[in-house]
């Protein structure tokens, strides 16, 4: 890691897609980073460079694109093992992301350990993707799912969780950082109460490890998932970290190539973990270019991304909290830089409308979160959502659109 | 932005025609987007063939209440058959299914804004296709 101290218009002139004008004359202000980040000229390099240079299936070629391919493709096990602390490079997986992960998860670790009668933990705040795979996985075996309430302003019950877990309870799946309120869990703490109820325990990091360290085996996870495309890597590619004695047991998600050891007429045999997960060919060229951008973000430093993300975050919770008839859901002191908000007459979608209109992208509607929603008390919400490329003078052009819409639409 | 809130469903959205609160079991139709929580309810009044007066209420955002707005103006008055065909041409024209001129009325021309951003147009629609459940019930 370098010791250079952050310098954002340093980092700024990493992201091409930042310099640009929409609308005519309207530089652009990217705000939607818990939806998808943008990607460092790096890690776009590393996409044509592949297809340029070196593409060719894994794992089968015995020619020299297909040792190439293979090497960088492998390579990244490692690298994302040592970003996020996880066991070893066997222990991940390379998945589609985050809702493929967990998917994963529900349908073979879940079958051979979670019967009629189990329970399985979420909570209220989790991302539709932490919670829709556990709805139907409850419903196939017969397992309970309970939702741990979330307080009024966005933190956890974790003395609910205390009462909640019981012999009966075979999994907690809890995001690490919510993607609606900003709150970082204490996952440390929700992972022992678990295991000691003897529990394994879900990580959903997607909006966590972009944004600041993450040790997958300091946190005690069981289980990690993350999306390559939220933290500078492109779409399509993502991380299921297993703790190894958790692959015990763990039946194959999907037949087909890549997966099998010996195939018989009727039935065959698998391939040692992680390939006995990963059938088909898989998703190459995006596993190199998550590889690369793991590299570029230790290069700016993870430490210095979450530091100035919270500044930049406390920046943005003051400048909103000045406007008036605006209110913010979330007030964890622990947070991220996820901001949802609602104004009292200028409806979530029409906002976002407006204020793309100057520029400015946020995101507006439930967030893939119903359930939150419902405790909230409002249909949809605005986010807007910072990434360590961001600056104040974005959010200083943020407030100003905000006050316009407001004088837009005054009913007068 | 001019481009899709225009004059004319900000005047719709801030001065909304035709709404009130509608005692509840005079309610013909009460249409919700879960996707944003716009909701609007219908209560429709038809002597003989004819639709005499259409109250509307809800809540949502500008599209969707304006859009409801407008409807009880273009179809009050119109007999039941001329109003159903209407209400088609507009969900069509919204969806993009039918393209719209510069000699439709104004308020057509307004609202079509939404074809561009797929999320909106069932705000658009939402109060159309609530009438058109109400007309399909007579």
């Amino acid at each position: 890691m370098s010791e250079a101290p952050f310098d954002v218009a340093k980092v700024r002139q990493d992201f091409p897609i930042l310099h640009q004008q929409i609308y005519g004359n309207k530089p652009l202000v990217y705000l939607d980073n818990a939806a998808t980040s943008q990607k460092p000229q790096v890690v776009i390099d590393s996409l044509i460079e592949y297809y340029s240079c070196y593409n060719a299936n894994v794992h089968r070629a015995l020619h020299y694109l297909g040792e190439q391919a293979t090497a960088r493709y492998e390579a990244v096990r490692e690298k994302v093992a040592t970003f996020i602390g996880a066991h070893s490079p066997e222990s991940i997986l390379f998945t589609r992301g985050t809702t493929e992960g967990i998917n994963l998860v529900a349908y073979t670790w879940a079958k051979e350990h979670i019967q009629a009668g189990d329970e399985i933990i979420v909570t209220g705040m989790e991302h539709h993707s932490n919670l829709v795979p556990w709805q139907l996985c409850a419903e196939r075996t017969g397992a309970k799912l309970k939702l741990l309430p979330v307080f009024a302003d966005g933190t956890l019950d974790l003395f609910a969780l205390r009462g909640v877990l019981s012999e009966r309870t075979r999994l907690v799946a809890v995001t690490h950082m919510s993607n609606v309120l900003g709150t970082v869990n204490d996952v440390r703490e929700i992972a022992r109460l678990a295991h000691d109820a003897g529990a394994a325990v879900l990580i959903d990091a997607a909006q966590s490890v972009p944004h600041m360290p993450v040790n997958m085996q300091e946190l005690g996870a069981d289980f990690l998932v993350f999306s390559g495309h939220k933290c500078c890597g492109p779409t399509g590619v993502g991380i299921l970290a297993v703790k190894p004695d958790r692959f015990e047991d763990m039946p194959p998600f999907m037949g087909g190539g890549e997966m099998i050891s010996r195939v018989g007429d009727l039935e065959s045999t698998w391939a040692e973990v992680p390939y006995k997960f990963e059938a088909g060919t898989p998703n190459i060229a995006d596993v190199i270019g998550l590889g690369v951008a793991l590299d570029y973000l230790t290069e700016v430093g993870m430490e210095k991304i979450q530091s100035y993300e919270k500044q930049l975050t406390d920046y943005l919770i003051q400048e909103l909290r000045s406007i008036p008839h605006l209110q913010i859901f979330g007030a964890a002191k622990e947070r991220g830089g996820a901001v949802s908000f609602a104004l009292e007459d200028v409806h979530p979608h029409d906002l976002s409308q407006y204020v793309d209109q100057q520029g400015i992208a946020i995101r507006a509607g439930h967030l893939c979160a119903q359930p939150l929603m419902r405790r909230l008390g409002v249909p949809a919400v605005s986010r807007a959502s910072v990434y360590f490329y961001n600056t104040t003078e974005e959010i200083d052009r943020l407030k100003e659109a905000i006050i316009k819409a407001q004088q837009f639409f005054d009913h007068g | 932005m001019e481009q899709l809130y225009q004059e004319i469903i900000l005047d719709h959205y801030k001065h909304p025609r035709n709404k009130s609160e509608i005692p509840k079991q005079d309610v013909q139709a009460d249409e919700e987007n879960p996707m944003c929580g716009d909701r609007i309810m219908l209560a429709v009044d038809v002597q003989g063939d004819v639709i005499q007066r259409i109250r509307f209420d809800g809540k949502g955002c500008a599209i969707s209440q304006a859009s409801a707005s407008i409807m009880t103006e273009q179809l009050q008055g119109k007999t039941i058959a001329e109003a159903s065909a209407l209400i088609e041409k507009f969900v069509a024209i919204m969806r993009g299914e039918k393209s719209i001129t510069q000699s439709e009325n104004e308020e057509w021309l307004s609202l079509s804004g939404v074809r561009k951003f797929p999320l909106r147009v069932k705000c658009a629609t939402l109060s159309w296709r609530g009438m058109q459940k109400v007309l399909a019930a007579q």
